[in-house]
């Protein structure tokens, strides 16, 4: 146990650092693709439909394994956690856009054109009306992203990043100690997991204060 | 220019090895389906009723299913329950059951929502024109339910066919596997395989899912 434990503690940290970056790459491709579709913005519109489309079709193992193993074969090169955050941007990033989208989308038309006529200018309008509004319909959207994503990151192992499944199952081979390892896998991914998800319900309370007319 | 490893998918029968290898993923996820859309239905009507041990029981099963990754569930069954009753299941049972358990989960909640999103007032309404309880049941909650819950039931079915590919993981003959030992065998006459079969998997993956949540999507709008 005592030779286990600080090694299931690294590999918490890689999988929390790998995650934390990753989601935040996957909300800022979120946030560029749904504005892209929201404005209209000719070319890259059509590029945010495509991506969105490959990226929710396809699983986060095969683009894993594309990135790692298939594009160093035409010259693009990285690192395994280059990779694993690469990965988890690539598939989170729809997701997240979908989540922004709705929220954009339920703000009422009413809300843009009000803020219009009192003179506020379009970027005003959308700062200060359209997005306060917007963020608070995607927090639960967002959240269940951000638990989905932190759960995905359990297949990185497969590209060799030394996280907690790649640990349990090192272990397992080294000792034969399955339940032990098995459980200490439970708890590490509940203390990651549960807090987030505790987090998320509260956030969502708290943000829908804020909603209009509730 | 560098070769981009697509011939080695037009030697011998690689490329239907590919197809036969997605063919085991897909087999295993429509298994697990069929058991989920059942059970999960049966489970989403029943966790609504109130009574005491059975309800905690359930809470607990559907907490612990949504909270932990599905690569830990299939290390559980596959690693775990060999050790704790000394059996040895085989790869493909223990996704089998892996994904039932995961999808009947998620199954149950979507139909729970279905019902609890039709408005209180359907039901008094009926109830109070006189319709008994299944009559209620049959011809005011569930067709409102269904157009919500179908559209849903069809997006698990995609998550469902590409969670499989962690199949991979616990040493099942899926399409990753196929690609990589076609990989291995070619990697003297090829050496840029791996980028031509990972893309092929790329996009069977996706040529697989993409007309399904086409669908599903297509679906939501009518009825939404």
């Amino acid at each position: 146990m005592a030779k286990i434990l600080p090694l299931y503690g690294k590999a918490a940290v890689l999988t929390v650092r790998i995650g934390v970056l990753g989601i935040l790459f996957a909300m800022l491709a979120g946030l560029l693709c749904s504005v892209a579709r929201q404005m209209k913005i000719p070319v890259l519109k059509q590029l945010a439909s495509v991506y969105i489309e490959l990226s929710r079709n396809t699983p986060l193992l095969v683009q894993l394994f594309f990135i790692y193993y298939g594009l160093p074969k035409i010259g693009i090169k990285t690192d395994p956690e280059t990779c694993g955050v690469a990965g988890l941007a690539f598939l989170g990033g729809s997701y997240m856009a979908e989540a922004f989208r709705s929220g954009l989308e339920a703000v009422g038309k009413i809300q843009h054109e009000s803020a219009l006529s009192l003179g506020l200018t379009g970027l005003q309008t959308f700062r200060y009306v359209i997005l306060p509004q917007a963020f608070a319909i995607s927090i639960p959207g967002i959240t269940a992203n951000v638990i989905f994503l932190l759960k995905e990151t359990s297949v990185f192992s497969a590209i060799s990043l030394m996280d907690l499944m790649f640990t349990a199952k090192d272990q397992i081979g080294l000792y034969y100690k399955t339940t032990e390892c098995l459980v200490l896998l439970v708890v590490f991914y509940l203390l990651i997991l549960l807090p987030v998800s505790l987090l998320g319900s509260l956030l969502e309370r708290r943000v829908r204060y804020a909603e209009f007319g509730a | 220019m560098q070769s981009l490893g697509l011939e080695v998918l037009f030697k011998g029968k690689n490329f239907a090895r590919l197809l036969g290898g997605l063919w085991t993923a897909l087999q295993i996820s429509l298994i697990s389906i069929a058991i989920s859309m059942v059970l999960g239905t049966l489970l989403g009507i029943l966790v609504g009723r109130k009574n005491g041990i059975g309800r905690v029981l359930m809470r607990c099963y559907l907490e612990f299913i949504h909270i932990m990754p599905q690569m830990v569930l299939l290390f559980i069954v596959f690693f775990g329950t060999a050790k704790a009753f000394g059996w040895n299941l085989s790869g493909e049972l223990s996704s089998v059951i892996v994904f039932s358990l995961w999808g009947t989960a998620e199954m149950s909640d979507l139909v729970r929502g279905a019902v609890t999103s039709v408005p209180v007032i359907q039901y008094e309404s009926a109830m109070a024109l006189g319709l008994s309880r299944p009559q209620v049941f049959r011809f005011v909650i569930l067709p409102q339910a269904l157009r919500r819950l179908i559209p849903q039931s069809i997006n698990l079915i995609t998550r469902m066919i590409k969670t499989t590919s962690l199949v991979l993981m616990i040493g099942v003959v899926e399409i990753l596997k196929v690609g990589q030992q076609i990989i291995e065998a070619n990697r003297k006459s090829s050496p840029n395989a791996a980028f031509g079969v990972y893309l092929t998997i790329f996009l069977l993956y996706f040529l697989l899912c993409w007309p399904v949540s086409l669908l599903a999507r297509q679906l939501e709008k009518r009825w939404g």
